[in-house]
């Protein structure tokens, strides 16, 4: 599904590297997560992936179902099945929810060469997805993130994913910010989208989130690289000492 | 009429047409506006419906600024009384240039009193109770070298309401002035839309005068001219009255837009609003001057004032000059001027949705805009304008 290698990117505007020779390979259906400290480049990689500008690849690949990723704008990443659930949410007033939401999803079936959705069946689609995540239709209304709780925004990244079915979810750090009930709704909104033709990339500082989202493998990642892979136990292991000795260990 | 056509050139004479060098015209160069003819302005197919069709309205057509009575319909209309300039009324006769003269403190504003001076086309629209659909002006273009003075009086008497809506490039060089008059517990309701002629300079006044608890609101939309000066002087003078003035302009290239207006507050407990947007590409020019004045007795007055332009490169430009000038301690004003580039943040978080570029740029400006086209009270009338930004945008697309 997701296909690394050797992956080096710096900053634009300034001569500094973040990341220094990535490898990462996901299959589908399969769950990862990337842990570390913080400045270790987790954003970074999810940033290059989904496309934002400021960061310069120098070095290495980075493919998608066997397609070039980095030669891609970020909204042909989207439609080909991309999703970054953002740490930060964007608030942009003057759009409303809504509006955003079905200009998403028709924008993706046009890149795509799909026909657009009609408004009955994107209303529908919406208000299940909507009711699910806990989500009130006054919520929908509301210009896109202006004025949300963290919680509402993690929400509504999560019901964008939902409506949008991508291939490969990225969830960076997701649960900053986040008490433990919308957390847990948030993972269970999470856990209702895996399946065997969706892989995601859990970006989290805390084992606490994969207390809720069951990874297949976790990564830990430090100074620009991949140190150390491992099955959910590695998660505990930070959980319980920290990355001090795992880092050690790698040296 | 003719005494006060005479004694505004009179008035003319004394302030002399303005100059570059007066400090009210330091952002925009009158020079179109003043000289002696004007420049051809080549008349633009846009191919798109006219404005306000899906509208049931009276309609009161000029060409060339000339009245024309079979384009028109018939000027009866219930709880409303219309005359051409020509033949207005002894009391519109009495008030002609009246609100004019008056809007000529602190600062004159020669190409007005130009106008009251030599215009004899207008309408007169006298609303004496409630009228059942709205008065539309539509100004039409044959001549691309037409130079054109429309003078319009509008009375609302005691707590009737009435909706004017003007639409149309009118001519080469325009210059109007509106002259209202809002009595006690009336509501006037205006919605203008410029004509998208490239090369058309205009220069237009509204004068109005409100009274006790009444309602003013005014929406324009310019896209396109190569000059638009808008002047909005409007006094409120009866306690408890609204005024809400809004704009959007839209400016590619050669374009040139300027809002000024000037708001005094003379009653008590009284609410202004002003919210001036302006998108502007290639070099594209926007000025904003706005004043609330609020008068010693003026108290619990709430004055409100936003002017922001969306440059959307580095060649275009905007100048905002918001000025409060207050003598009352009780009051609440407020002004914000923001210059800006499209959103970053907001542009790469619609791309990473699957937004394409174009399309996610249309977006952030319609909401840009969005808080002066909520201005307009009907909804109807807010979708078609939003329609017409929209599909504005989507020409400019590369």
């Amino acid at each position: 599904m997701l296909n690394i290698k050797n992956l080096h990117v710096k900053l634009e505007d300034e001569d500094k590297q973040i990341l220094k020779g990535v490898d990462l390979e996901i299959g589908a259906g399969e769950v990862h997560a990337i842990m570390g400290p913080n400045g270790s480049g987790k954003s970074t990689l999810s940033y290059v992936l989904s496309g934002r500008d400021g960061y310069e690849v120098t070095q290495g690949s980075a493919e998608m179902l066997g397609e070039d990723l980095l030669d891609m704008d970020p909204e042909e990443r989207a439609a080909l099945g991309l999703f970054l659930a953002f740490q930060y949410p964007v608030e942009i007033p003057g759009v409303g929810n809504m509006t955003f939401l079905r200009t998403a999803v028709n924008s993706q079936r046009k890149l795509r060469g799909e026909d657009e959705m009609s408004a009955g069946d994107f209303l529908k689609l919406v208000r299940a997805k909507a009711k699910d995540l806990k989500i009130d239709a006054e919520m929908l209304k509301r210009p896109v993130n202006v004025g949300f709780s963290g919680g509402e925004k993690k929400r509504n990244e999560i019901l964008q994913m939902a409506v949008l079915e991508p291939k490969i979810c990225i969830l960076d750090e997701t649960d900053s910010g986040l008490d433990v009930d919308a957390m847990k709704l948030v993972a269970e909104g999470v856990n209702a989208l895996r399946s065997t033709g969706r892989s995601f990339l859990v970006i989290t500082h805390y084992q606490r989130l994969l207390d809720h989202i069951k990874p297949d493998v976790v990564h830990i990642m430090a100074d620009g690289r991949m140190v150390k892979s491992g099955g959910p136990d590695l998660a505990l292991e930070v959980e319980n000492n920290g990355y001090a000795d795992i880092l050690a260990e790698v040296g | 009429m003719q005494d006060a056509r005479k004694s505004a050139a009179k008035r003319l004479e004394a302030m002399g047409l303005p100059q570059r060098r007066d400090e009210y015209w330091k952002y925009t160069r009158p020079d179109l506006l003043t000289a002696e003819k004007p420049a051809a302005a080549a008349i633009f197919k846009h191919g798109e419906g006219p404005m306000f069709a899906a509208i049931d309205r009276l309609k009161i057509v000029f060409v060339d600024g000339v009245y024309d009575a079979d384009l028109s319909d018939d000027l009866t209309l219930q709880g409303v009384k219309i005359w051409q300039l020509c033949d207005a009324p002894d009391w519109a006769q009495e008030s002609y240039g009246k609100l004019e003269e008056t809007g000529q403190s602190p600062v004159p504003r020669p190409l007005a009193t130009l106008n009251t001076a030599h215009a004899t086309e207008g309408v007169v629209i006298h609303a004496t109770g409630e009228s059942c659909k709205p008065i539309s002006l539509i100004y039409q273009r044959k001549s691309d070298r037409s130079d054109v003075m429309m003078h319009h009086i509008i009375k609302l008497d005691e707590g009737v309401s009435l909706t004017v809506l003007e639409n149309g490039a009118a001519a080469a060089r325009l210059n109007t002035v509106v002259e209202i008059d809002v009595a006690d517990r009336a509501a006037f309701h205006h919605i203008r839309t410029m004509g998208r002629d490239h090369g058309r300079v205009a220069a237009t006044h509204m004068f109005a005068r409100l009274g006790a608890e009444s309602t003013f609101k005014s929406f324009t939309m310019t896209m396109n001219g190569k000059l638009t000066r808008n002047e909005v002087v409007m006094e409120l003078t009866g306690d408890n009255a609204t005024a809400h003035v809004a704009g959007v302009a839209m400016g590619d290239g050669e374009f040139v837009h300027d809002d000024t207006v000037f708001i005094t507050h003379d009653a008590v407990n009284c609410e202004s609003r002003q919210v001036y947007k302006k998108v502007l590409r290639n070099g594209a020019t926007g000025v904003f001057q706005g004043k609330i004045l609020v008068q010693p007795d003026a108290q619990k007055t709430d004055g409100y004032q936003m002017s922001q332009s969306l440059l959307l490169d580095d060649n275009s430009q905007y100048y905002g000059k918001p000025e409060l000038e207050i003598y009352a301690d009780d009051v609440l004003c407020s002004h914000g001027s923001t210059t800006g580039a499209i959103d970053d943040e907001a542009m790469f978080y619609l791309r990473s949705r699957g937004v394409e570029v174009n399309e996610a740029q249309d977006l952030l400006i319609l909401a840009f805009l969005a808080a002066a086209v909520d201005e307009i009270e009907s909804e109807e009338i807010a979708d078609h304008i939003r329609d017409r930004l929209a599909s504005w945008l989507t020409r400019r697309r590369k």
